[in-house]
């Protein structure tokens, strides 16, 4: 991998990771007695450790100029690697705190495993770790093939997606220390959230950088996605994470907002982050991967602008749909419900585009467990916008908020949409980037559609069940007009659908699990084969290949 | 030129572009986001308001350290059903010093917005130390090492100082004596206690919220916390209740 870095290119390399080596020791030293010493530590590990990577190839020839008529498919070949050990990690993780909701003593006792520092680990593993390495994966080579264009460079996005993993190590550890922001889906610190700044900005620029080299007068519709993603994502993170630290070398901040006006950003960002982190981002994906795989164009083009406006204007002002019947003004209550519902429209567009995209190739459908798991997401995202604009109705929401129904709801999307059309996208990759015919055994793959079908369907009833009795009960008066249930009463119901939920997710788990064998013995056969860069389409100069 | 021609250009210009998402995604929240700090009424008045002691700030950040937030909120929605099973509604001014607010978004637990002063201490201590001693069937994790642990107080200031550059007013004396004030909160019989009532309010609870007077612990601190909880001003009991 070092090889294919000009001498210039591992120069600066080495320079970044020398300065941010010093960085961490200086935040070792300064913050010894404070959990931020501990991150100054784990960012010099880390920076030694990509050193020595780094030496290996130091004095390694220059890579050949003819490099430049080839894609630059290794940080993308990494992300995937990475992105299914967060997958893992994230489900795991999640895995056990519902179990810990089954069992509550599964915390052993131990400050970092109990349920409210385990559960940040297990969002971000899942949302930050697992999801946004695949976007960023996915997003170099989409953005390369649909500009047929090369990466601008070889080092930025390393950068970038070592940068952002350096950026998931940090959040994750410092849940687990009692570092947090508490803000949901928010929770690093200030330093963590301006390290993410800086690899979040250069993301954007190498989609400038190679879109200005572009051989392709037109910007494909994934892109529009990944961009609006990499834009917005920047916007909300930026805004939300306004905060005043205690002191330069010590963790704690106090947020710069507070109580109604706090709220508000918090979910603005909150709702916007599944907008344009789990939804624009993988309908980048979608775009590309799943006419690929079909064989068949995008239904409509006219579809495809109507949602991606629709989307990007109007998501960002549903997020006060999340504080109905709260201190919140009421008129701002009224807009996000209004716009929750409207949202109905460019969602069900999308989702209508990508199954009418199937048409004529349903059989393929039927025989290719991969392409079924792109279908069966795009079915979670139509039913899960469906759900969710339903669901910001306010009477609805009287209902369903604060119960388990919220995280059904999530789940819908996250495990029926987001992972399973990752994984769609994973199995139709990886074959291409390590130039194999197909993944090492079609079996495994149907075997992991049917594990996590089967998990996704028991999850997701369970919480529908035990977040719409949770709600009933909450609300529920007896004759002489007095509450029937006490809150322990309605805790207890919960118990069987705490533990189905639980199981569900082992079966997702496992699922993810086989993928990952799947994906690593792909990777294995190619060892035995040669596998240069893939040419770039079109180009005179690299015919014949 | 359609719409479908405009865009047929537009999607040839990567900047272009980039402005055109950056205005659409941004109109939604400027809307809905800036006029809140603008509007008067968006948070009532409430002159009795005080601001939490050291003490409570700390216990505060354990709470947020420990994620408690994830399963238990503090906002009372105006709902019949639950005014009438946690007390009045809350209102946006009972969170004004509160950076980040911790209004929550699941009740796996009960809301906690006025669970002050409902449960004695020793409760709490029992509760936090072991759950499943005073409600059997509770799914709360134990958190012993809130007992174990002493308070780290030597930054206290700094807490304060922070806070009140994002707009909490401490005055200088509040910032200069938060150690000794965190010290005295919960040491009702030691020199330090005189000057929490003089700084704080009459009102404030000052007492060996752990049972153990001699150390300041972290559950001393979270109890403080818990026991203020819908405590710092009486505006949302003075308002007439009108729940839908």
């Amino acid at each position: 991998m070092v090889t294919q870095l000009t001498q210039n290119e591992r120069f600066l390399g080495l320079i970044i990771l020398i300065a941010l080596g010093c960085l961490g020791l200086v935040m070792a030293a300064a913050g010894q007695h404070d959990p931020i010493g501990m991150h100054g530590w784990l960012v010099v590990v880390c920076s030694i450790v990509m050193i020595f990577v780094l030496a290996n190839g130091y004095f390694a020839p220059e890579p050949s100029e003819a490099r430049l008529e080839h894609y630059y498919d290794d940080p993308s070949k990494v992300g995937i690697v990475v992105a299914m050990l967060w997958a893992i990690f994230g489900m795991f993780i999640g895995d056990w705190v519902a179990w810990q909701l089954v069992y509550p003593d599964l915390t052993f006792d131990a400050a970092w495993s109990s349920f409210g520092r385990i559960r940040p680990a297990h969002t971000t593993g899942v949302i930050f770790g697992f999801g946004g390495n695949a976007l960023i994966a996915t997003s170099f080579h989409v953005l390369q093939r649909t500009t047929r264009a090369r990466l601008p460079d070889q080092l930025s996005p390393w950068f970038v997606l070592l940068g952002y993993n350096l950026f998931c190590l940090i959040a994750i550890s410092g849940y687990f220390m009692g570092i947090t922001q508490s803000k949901e889906y928010a929770e690093p610190e200030w330093y963590a959230d301006i390290w993410l700044v800086i690899v979040w900005v250069t993301y954007f620029l190498i989609y400038l950088r190679t879109l200005a080299r572009r051989r392709e007068p037109h910007i494909y519709v994934a892109n529009w996605y990944y961009m609006a993603f990499i834009l917005v994502v920047a916007i909300l993170h930026i805004v939300n994470n306004l905060a005043m630290p205690i002191a330069w070398n010590q963790a704690k901040s106090y947020s710069a907002f507070s109580g109604v006006q706090d709220a508000m950003t918090q979910w603005w960002y909150g709702h916007n982050a599944v907008a344009f982190f789990l939804t624009a981002g993988f309908l980048g994906m979608m775009y590309y991967y799943m006419p690929k795989r079909a064989g068949r164009p995008i239904f409509s083009y006219r579809l495809s602008i109507i949602s991606f406006w629709g989307i990007t204007f109007m998501y960002m002002w549903a997020g006060s749909h999340h504080l109905h019947y709260t201190a919140l003004p009421h008129w701002v209550q009224t807009l996000g419900m209004t716009f929750s519902v409207m949202l109905l429209v460019p969602s069900w567009a999308s989702a209508t585009n990508a199954l009418l995209t199937l048409n004529g190739a349903w059989h393929k459908v039927r025989d290719d467990a991969t392409l079924r798991f792109m279908m069966m997401a795009a079915i979670f995202y139509g039913l899960s916008t469906f759900e969710g604009s339903f669901m910001a109705i306010r009477a609805v929401n009287s209902l369903s908020h604060y119960t388990d129904w919220t995280v059904g709801h999530v789940h819908a999307g996250a495990l029926g949409w987001v992972a399973l059309i990752t994984f769609g996208s994973i199995y139709a990759v990886v074959p291409w980037l390590w130039k194999q015919p197909r993944m090492y055994s079609p079996k495994l793959i149907e075997w992991h559609f049917w594990l996590a079908m089967a998990g996704t369907l028991i999850y997701v009833f369970a919480m529908w069940n035990s977040g719409v009795i949770q709600g009933l009960m909450w609300r529920t008066y007896n004759e002489s007009g007095t509450l029937s249930y006490s809150f322990i009463d309605s805790l207890v119901a919960m118990h069987p659908y705490y533990f189905a939920r639980a199981f569900g997710g082992l079966l997702f788990l496992l699922g993810a699990i086989i993928g990952f064998y799947n994906v690593l013995m792909t990777i294995r056969m190619a060892a035995n084969v040669e596998t240069g860069d893939e040419a770039v389409i079109g180009n005179p100069a690299a015919a014949g290949e | 030129m359609s719409i479908f021609g405009l865009h047929y250009k537009l999607e040839r210009s990567a900047i272009g572009f980039t402005l055109a998402v950056i205005v659409a995604a941004s109109i939604g929240g400027l809307v809905e986001i800036a006029p809140l700090f603008t509007i008067d009424e968006t948070v009532e008045p409430a002159p009795d308001m005080r601001v939490y002691t050291p003490l409570e700030l700390a216990g505060r950040n354990i709470y947020i350290r420990e994620g408690c937030y994830a399963c238990h909120s503090q906002m009372i929605r105006t709902l019949r059903d639950e005014v009438e099973r946690y007390g009045p509604y809350s209102l946006a001014v009972e969170s004004k010093y509160d950076h980040p607010m911790l209004w929550g978004s699941k009740r796996t637990g009960p809301d906690l917005a006025r669970v002050g002063s409902k449960y004695s201490d020793q409760w709490h201590v029992a509760h936090l130390i072991n759950p499943r001693d005073v409600v059997v069937e509770s799914k709360m994790p134990p958190y012993g090492w809130l007992m174990r642990n002493k308070l780290e107080l030597n930054d206290l200031g700094l807490h304060l100082k922070a806070m009140r550059k994002v707009g909490v007013p401490y005055s200088d004396a509040q910032i200069a004596n938060a150690v000794k004030d965190a010290i005295g909160q919960a040491s009702p019989d030691s020199d330090e206690a005189t000057g929490v009532s003089e700084r704080y309010g009459e009102a404030t609870n000052v007492r060996a919220f752990d049972g153990l007077p001699g150390t300041v612990t972290e559950m001393d601190a979270v109890v403080a916390y818990l026991q203020i909880l819908g405590r710092l001003t009486d505006a949302a009991h003075k308002t007439p209740m009108k729940a839908e």
